[in-house]
């Protein structure tokens, strides 16, 4: 297993972090994060709460400035692009929010046809055969008519994927595919996942803290711990590493008492930040 | 001492920061308005009349009700005063000039404020916590000319047209009281009441009320837009809506009426 791969971007690199810094006012949360995702790859960013994993995700899709460091997405380095060449290439990334994020007052098949309806001049008839036709992949055919509070939790994300493929994105992210899942419910966003990552060759992109989840559908795992990255592989490269606190994570040992006061400390303060939701809290 | 002047200073500085973002979300939202649709990012008609159908259309009957109320109101202030001089027939001026000049515009933005400003900070604010903010950000759709915008224009137009419907109300109510207790027939209340108004006591109220439409709005969404964390927090940016809305329409009120005075004719 490597520490952290310092192979250049190549053309098959989609995603490239160097030394990627992020402070909330005086407070850096992640202390230079260097990896790449290499197209078609799925890779599952782990860590407990508290540990910056939110905060890259918010990095990667422009919702946060970094302070200092590159952020390459397929060759543009969006740390010093405009906010219009930003909008340029968030048409062609996909996230689904811990929450799901559906807009309460669009129905299912509103909220999927919504970027088309934005971004394209797609007449409406075929806007209505691309929602049909997303939601079907997301196992949800028939429901474009439902509100979004007629759905149950599962249901909700599994909408939010259909919306976030909507453009058919080169990238597509999750943020807790699983929190405030039942195991039941979140094993079949697993295969989701799965399905998306065979059918569609998709690079795909989780932040998760479910050990269960990261070892099904990871092709490559970053462990983020305290801003830091402790551990880049595979998921045999984590369960052989001997980096303590990937050992501790994978074992679901508890913290000391001491660090455990301290990390419950920026825990609340993590939470307690600007911009910040309370999903961590609910997820866990 | 100094701490006091520190203390004083922070804000002033925090108010006038305040109004500054204010300036500035309502300067964009202009953007979107009327340079917008000629760069090609149309205007999103269809929200804006949905948005003016809640703030115009909705209002109207407890508008009507309150105006009605208040010209009434008006009229027998007035006449307490006026009967001591045996002018009671001057009661349809006071009525006329009262509401047009102040009681309709600020009753209207009073009314708007608790309707739809509050309604603003509140839903822009939930969408904030809910993260629908944000998957509209990914989705590379601006915050600003997709629920913002509409917002502004519905407001500009609805608050001044609220307005008028408010004048006429109010008349209507003082014609209550005139018809009843000062010897004039509907017919000759509203030609007293026509005769008394100036065309710029109608147009300074609706200048007015266009900046409290302004004013609502910039501040509905601002606070909404500014929500932190959690639900409670959607209940704190909607009562801040509220309250800053009502104070800064008086503060705008006090300005333009300062304004007319001085410019009006001595």
């Amino acid at each position: 297993m490597q520490q952290v791969d310092e192979i250049g971007p190549s053309t098959e690199t989609m995603i490239s972090l160097r030394d990627l810094r992020v402070s909330y006012g005086t407070r850096e949360i992640l202390h230079g994060i260097t990896f790449d995702v290499q197209r078609g790859e799925t890779l599952v960013i782990l860590g407990g709460s508290g540990s910056g994993k939110s905060t890259l995700l918010r990095t990667l899709v422009g919702l946060e400035k970094p302070t200092s460091g590159e952020i390459w997405l397929k060759g543009k380095n969006i740390a010093a692009i405009s906010a219009t060449e930003m909008d340029q290439i968030r048409k062609k990334l996909g996230m689904s929010f811990q929450g799901s994020a559906l807009f309460g007052s669009l129905s299912v098949g509103e909220n999927v046809a919504l970027p088309l309806r934005e971004h394209t001049k797609l007449e409406q008839s075929t806007i209505e055969i691309i929602v049909r036709l997303k939601l079907e992949q997301v196992g949800l055919s028939g429901f474009e008519n439902y509100m979004p509070s007629q759905l149950s939790g599962g249901m909700k994300k599994r909408a939010a994927v259909a919306r976030a493929m909507a453009m058919d994105p080169d990238i597509l992210f999750f943020d807790e595919p699983s929190a405030g899942l039942d195991p039941i419910i979140a094993a079949g966003l697993d295969e989701l996942i799965l399905k998306l990552k065979k059918a569609f060759h998709m690079t795909i992109v989780v932040v998760t803290h479910e050990l269960a989840s990261a070892f099904l559908i990871a092709d490559r795992a970053v462990v983020v711990d305290k801003g830091h990255v402790v551990a880049i592989g595979t998921m045999d490269e984590m369960r052989a590493s001997i980096h303590p606190r990937v050992r501790q994570f994978l074992n679901r040992a508890p913290d000391p008492d001491v660090s455990e006061e301290m990390d419950y400390l920026q825990m609340l303060t993590e939470d307690n930040r600007p911009g910040s939701k309370s999903g961590d809290k609910r997820g866990a | 001492m100094e701490e006091l002047l520190a203390q004083v200073g922070g804000t002033v500085s925090g108010g006038l920061q305040y109004v500054g973002a204010l300036a500035e979300l309502s300067g964009r939202a202009a953007y979107f308005t009327f340079i917008g649709p000629f760069r090609g990012k149309p205007l999103r008609i269809q929200s804006s009349v949905t948005q003016a159908m809640e703030i115009g259309v909705r209002a109207l009957p407890i508008l009507s009700l309150i105006t009605f109320f208040i010209g009434l109101i008006l009229a027998l202030q007035g006449a307490y005063e006026l009967r001591t001089f045996g002018a009671l027939n001057l009661v349809a001026t006071a009525v006329a000039l009262g509401m047009t000049r102040e009681l309709g515009p600020l009753i209207t933005a009073i009314l708007v404020i608790g309707r739809s400003g509050s309604a603003f900070a509140a839903e822009i604010g939930t969408m904030k916590v809910t993260e629908e903010l944000d998957a509209l950000t990914t989705m590379a759709i601006g915050p600003v000319p997709f629920l913002v915008t509409p917002k502004f224009i519905a407001m500009i137009v609805m608050v001044p047209c609220l307005t008028i419907w408010a004048n006429f109300m109010g008349i209507l109510g003082g014609a209550v009281f005139g018809v009843a207790e000062a010897d004039f027939t509907v017919g000759r209340y509203i030609q007293a009441s026509l005769d008394a108004l100036f065309l710029r006591d109608i147009m300074t109220g609706l200048i007015k009320s266009l900046m409290f439409g302004v004013t609502i709005a910039a501040i509905g969404c601002h606070e909404g837009l500014s929500t932190g964390a959690g639900a409670e927090q959607v209940g704190r940016s909607t009562t801040r809506a509220v309250v800053m809305s009502i104070f800064l329409v008086v503060m705008v009120d006090v300005i333009f009426t300062a304004i007319f005075f001085f410019m009006g004719p001595q």
